[in-house]
């Protein structure tokens, strides 16, 4: 039986040719062959039980896989006890066979991994055991925060003033368009979707105290703190990370730098100062935004809006909503240089890290509010 | 007799702004051999590597590679080309999402036909040929010293048995010992596997363990190529220098030794 095995055009004829004999299968190969060929020449040799010689009298070229494929079936037919040889080789096919035939790996063991629900009660388990330990890193990073903070103040000539203020504009400045669109069409938003509710009382003037209330104390923060926590959360994760991934913390150490003040305390303290300033913008662009929909839509003009506003809404609900601010920004701040922290040498954990920082940055926000949600109701403001 | 030309580079400049790299560099590479290309830092070694394997676009020149033109090929072409070709870069530059037999698995997915099993199995040999232990190969690059890193490297340069191999710094960053075994580990698979080798590299016991030709790059341009034993007689302050400093005499001597 003649397999010839396809060749391109300008390459001599290439073939295995199987044929059976008294003494055994007789396998030759000839003309040139290599990886593109495997695969066929694989399905040949697969196929082949008993005793069997390869005649590579007539190969003129074959490649690292075809040497590879021979003595793979010689070894394979030899474990089940068949008798195989290899004749005929010569030159540059015989030193590559015996290349191949030294450097040849031990047959694979396939490692079987754990499967079906143990493997999942296992997945579950080690994810729970994984946020635990994440948790008490947070509570690491924090403390070497405070700690750093702290001594910054007993030692100001270690504050690092450029780096705070450069810091300032990206986590601060640079946030400023996006923070204010977006919460002045949610003040649009809310005039738009109130005033309908409320025209079915003859009840629209209570509009302004419904969009002022929900922005001041609650919504133009949470969505501040939302907004960064994505922009920058993981942008410190990023960027610490990738310092890790490179050594450049490990090199720091080496240099007496500390990276807590070197980096999380220029970081965190950004945030800090900055997250009020936004929630501020913010809590003013959702207003305008109210206003002018209440304007437009309602015939509700902006002096007699400004006048209910400062009637009808108590100056607490500003506080309320602020107070908020500091406590976001030190957990947004913490949670990503937590995360650009635990990065570990590889480019995949660092996508891993940045993802996992930003979800939970929003995750800790909203709890964060839930919170002071409670609290605010108890004491009763 | 003279063998084929593998690579030809005629006339190649390389300049970033205003930097001028290379300025009508000329260089043969012919089949079977090992080149070595040396060079002071900073003369443009890792950029004419780059240039012949078509990661970097010169700024006049051609590179004729196999018999194609890398600077006008088509995608089609350099596609084909780059069957034919392994890099192996300094630190190995292996995908740190997978594991090492992964890593030399990438460049087998591209070939049709071939089973899982199969794979697994090419991948394994050349994990081996290229003298890491099978465990290694099931580990992340992470996991790994940076020699296993440049072996790594190098099974996964050889995965698709190329024509011409480039080396970047093979041997650097390797304690002596190591790197005596990556040399031999070099010759020895770049005489049974048929390879031309293009290695770029600054040491020396390299240079006289592994070399047949070496050329020298030095005013933007090849100063000089040919035989080891040619070097001595070079009369440019930059090649006396380095082929006759102390470490220099170093590694001749140890050529000498093993020769005997």
């Amino acid at each position: 039986m003649l397999v010839k095995v396809e060749t391109s055009p300008g390459r001599t004829p290439s073939a295995i040719e199987v044929t059976s004999r008294p003494d055994g299968t007789h396998v030759a190969v000839s003309g040139e062959l290599g990886l593109r060929d495997l695969s066929e020449v694989e399905a040949r040799l697969s196929a082949l039980t008993g005793p069997v010689t390869f005649d590579l009298s007539g190969a003129r070229r074959i490649d690292t896989s075809i040497a590879w494929a021979v003595v793979d079936s010689c070894q394979r037919l030899e474990r089940s006890g068949a008798r195989a040889g290899v004749t005929g080789a010569q030159g540059a096919v015989a030193r590559l066979l015996d290349t191949v035939r030294q450097g040849m790996p031990p047959p694979a063991t396939p490692l079987a991994g754990p499967r079906g629900p143990r493997a999942w009660l296992t997945q579950l388990g080690e994810a729970v055991a994984g946020s635990g330990a994440a948790f008490v890193e947070f509570t690491g990073v924090l403390g070497l925060f405070v700690a750093r903070l702290a001594q910054t103040f007993l030692r100001p000539r270690e504050f690092r003033l450029t780096a705070l203020v450069h810091h300032c504009q990206a986590v601060g400045l640079q946030a400023v368009p996006i923070v204010a669109l977006l919460s002045f069409l949610i003040g649009v938003v809310l005039a738009f979707q109130g005033a309908a509710q409320l025209r079915q009382f003859g009840a629209e003037v209570f509009v302004v105290e419904l969009i002022a209330i929900s922005i001041l104390r609650e919504l133009g923060i949470l969505l501040t703190a939302i907004i960064v926590a994505g922009r920058t959360a993981s942008a410190f994760t990023a960027a610490i990370g990738s310092m890790k991934m490179r050594e450049e913390i490990d090199a720091m150490r080496t240099l007496g730098i500390d990276p807590g003040h070197a980096l999380i305390v220029p970081r965190v303290l950004a945030l800090v100062l900055m997250l009020p300033i936004l929630g501020l913008i913010a809590n003013v662009a959702g207003l305008f935004g109210g206003a002018l929909m209440s304007w437009t839509q309602l015939g509700i003009s902006p002096a007699m809006f400004m006048s209910r506003l400062a009637e009808g809404t108590e100056v607490a609900h500003v506080f309320v909503g602020l107070v908020k601010a500091p406590v976001f920004a030190v957990l947004i701040g913490v949670i990503g240089c937590r995360a650009g922290l635990a990065v570990g040498s590889t480019a995949e954990s660092l996508g891993r890290m940045t993802s996992s920082a930003v979800v939970a940055a929003i995750f800790a926000v909203i709890l964060a509010d839930a919170l002071f949600s409670i609290f605010f109701e108890q004491i009763g403001v | 007799m003279m063998a084929e030309t593998v690579i030809e580079v005629r006339n190649l400049r390389n300049q970033f702004g205003r930097h001028v790299v290379h300025d009508g560099l000329d260089l043969d590479v012919y089949r079977g051999e090992i080149l070595g290309v040396v060079g002071g830092s900073g003369t443009g070694k890792s950029v004419l590597l780059r240039s012949i394997a078509g990661l970097l676009t010169p700024k006049a020149g051609t590179v004729r590679m196999l018999g194609t033109e890398v600077r006008g090929a088509s995608e089609a072409e350099l596609d084909r080309l780059s069957h034919r070709i392994g890099v192996m870069f300094q630190d190995g530059a292996l995908f740190s999402s997978l594991t090492v037999r992964e890593n030399v698995e990438v460049p087998l997915r591209r070939v049709a036909g071939l089973t899982p099993e199969t794979r697994a199995g090419l991948a394994r040999l050349k994990i081996a040929l290229s003298g890491l232990s099978v465990e290694a190969g099931e580990k992340y690059p992470a996991e790994l010293s940076g020699g296993m890193r440049k072996r790594a490297g190098l099974a996964r340069a050889l995965a698709l048995d190329p024509e011409i191999l480039f080396l970047d710094e093979p041997t650097a960053g390797l304690d002596p010992i190591g790197a005596a075994a990556f040399d031999d580990l070099i010759r020895d698979l770049s005489q049974s596997l048929g390879l031309t080798v293009f290695l770029v590299t600054h040491d020396l016991d390299t240079l006289y363990a592994v070399c047949d030709r070496v050329a020298v790059l030095a005013e933007k341009r090849v100063l000089v190529a040919g035989p080891l034993e040619d070097m001595v007689d070079v009369d440019h302050p930059w090649v006396r220098e380095y082929f006759l400093g102390p470490r220099a005499r170093a590694a001749r001597g140890a050529r000498r030794r093993d020769e005997e």
